[in-house]
């Protein structure tokens, strides 16, 4: 019974392992492939795109090499060569699984330009409207995070409110019957927010073609 | 004698066609044992992704997909799982498929795989996928099961369209996601909720026992 038990065991392992080192290459590159079309999206107008690393002392500087661990935001400049705005990936805990998002940032108007559902596992027909709903995604058209005077913290954070009752720019309006996976979204920007946008605004000069 | 011998083989064909053990394999679980409106298997997909015909079609595919490999794994190593454990064994081995099917899925296309999301998961726990190890690949033919497996995973993608274009039709007035009715039609939030699957369920299973029993009567009449 053992012998056949870890048979099977050792057969089903192998069938995963083998599966998973043959399709691990396919799924990066397809990964990859998503987060540039992405990063296009969040950023209207962008046409090229180039990747920046955040180093310890918070300074950027450009990133062409495989990801490992590092932290990266994506700048996407026009034909002109003019900096739209910053790609930033964020997660959190949504209602099913980690959410992965991806949402643009533009410097020069100090708001939110753009948001994508990168990863979600939230409930079909539900919890996915947060990429489908087009009231929700307007929110995220020009979402205000302007600084303090200071320069180092938003002067209002991002907040998500019920459906219909938002009425500060830097709200977010969400969605009856995706309430848990919008009001997630919200947390998630908010927190994100709350840390890239004063180090990025700070270093905005770096950002160049 | 020529046409003797074509007149003959004409009729084994057709009589394999009818009776022959793979077809009827693969019928029985379209309609006859179909999975959802006779044996009421694997109630938690359907009643929870039918929403939209759309995710009906994407996980009955995927079910079937799952369905095949583990009905030839289980068959093909009926001879060496242990009595005992056999359960436990087809767990992992329903396990390993949707695992397999998972990776292949996201290598195939990223949109399929965001499209289908929390499903691919669930197929693990689909009591119909467990049901068909235990009932026929565990005593069968890797063929026999084989055909078995494709008949009951199209039944259950048939079943779950059923359910799913009903309900998209009346929950959001579309159907894959080309507007079917006049934009005038106030859509039915409750068909896209679970209760709504339940209704829509129970109209279904209705039809179906009442043409079956419209068919036994007649039987009983001649």
């Amino acid at each position: 019974m053992f012998r056949a038990m870890v048979g099977i065991g050792i057969l089903c392992a192998l069938l995963i392992v083998v599966t998973y080192e043959f399709t691990l290459p396919i799924i990066k590159k397809n990964k990859t492939e998503a987060l540039e079309k992405a990063v296009f999206k969040v950023l209207p107008g962008a046409t090229k795109k180039i990747t920046y690393k955040l180093n310890d002392d918070k300074s950027f500087e450009e990133f062409h090499q495989e990801r490992q661990k590092e932290q990266l935001v994506y700048a996407g400049f026009d034909d002109d060569g003019k900096l739209v705005g910053l790609a930033i990936e964020a997660s959190g805990q949504g209602f099913q699984d980690v959410l992965n998002i991806l949402y643009g940032y533009s410097p020069e108007s100090q708001t939110l330009i753009g948001f994508y559902v990168l990863e979600s596992k939230e409930t079909p027909g539900l919890g996915d409207k947060i990429e489908k709903d087009k009231a929700f995604l307007d929110n995220f058209s020009a979402l205000d995070v302007s600084l303090e005077e200071s320069l180092d913290a938003l002067k209002n954070l991002v907040n998500p409110v019920k459906h219909g009752t938002k009425k500060n720019p830097w709200e977010i309006d969400c969605i009856t019957g995706a309430t848990i996976s919008s009001k997630a979204i919200g947390k998630i920007i908010k927190e994100s927010s709350q840390y890239w946008v004063p180090i990025i605004y700070n270093h905005k000069d770096s950002f160049k073609q | 004698m020529e046409i003797q011998t074509t007149e003959k083989k004409k009729g084994g064909f057709f009589e394999s066609l009818q009776n022959g053990p793979a077809t009827d394999e693969f019928i029985k679980g379209l309609w006859r044992e179909n999975p959802v409106f006779v044996q009421v298997l694997g109630m938690c997909p359907t009643l929870a992704v039918t929403n939209s015909a759309e995710n009906a079609l994407a996980m009955g595919l995927a079910t079937l997909f799952v369905l095949i490999m583990s009905n030839l794994l289980v068959s093909s190593l009926r001879n060496f799982i242990p009595k005992q454990v056999r359960i436990a064994t087809y767990i992992l081995i329903i396990a390993t498929c949707v695992t397999v099917a998972d990776y292949a899925i996201q290598a195939y296309s990223l949109d399929l795989h965001k499209a289908l999301g929390a499903f691919i998961a669930l197929i693990v726990v689909n009591c119909l996928i467990l049901g068909r190890a235990e009932a026929f690949a565990s005593k069968n033919t890797v063929s026999k099961s084989f055909w078995d497996a494709l008949g009951m995973g199209l039944g259950f993608t048939f079943a779950l369209l059923c359910l799913g274009v009903v309900r998209e039709i009346f929950g959001t007035g579309t159907l894959f996601g080309f507007p079917v009715l006049p934009g005038s039609f106030q859509s039915w939030i409750i068909m896209i909720l679970p209760g709504g699957g339940l209704f829509t369920l129970a109209i279904w299973l209705l039809v179906f026992n009442g043409a079956k029993e419209r068919k036994a009567k007649k039987a009983r009449a001649l």
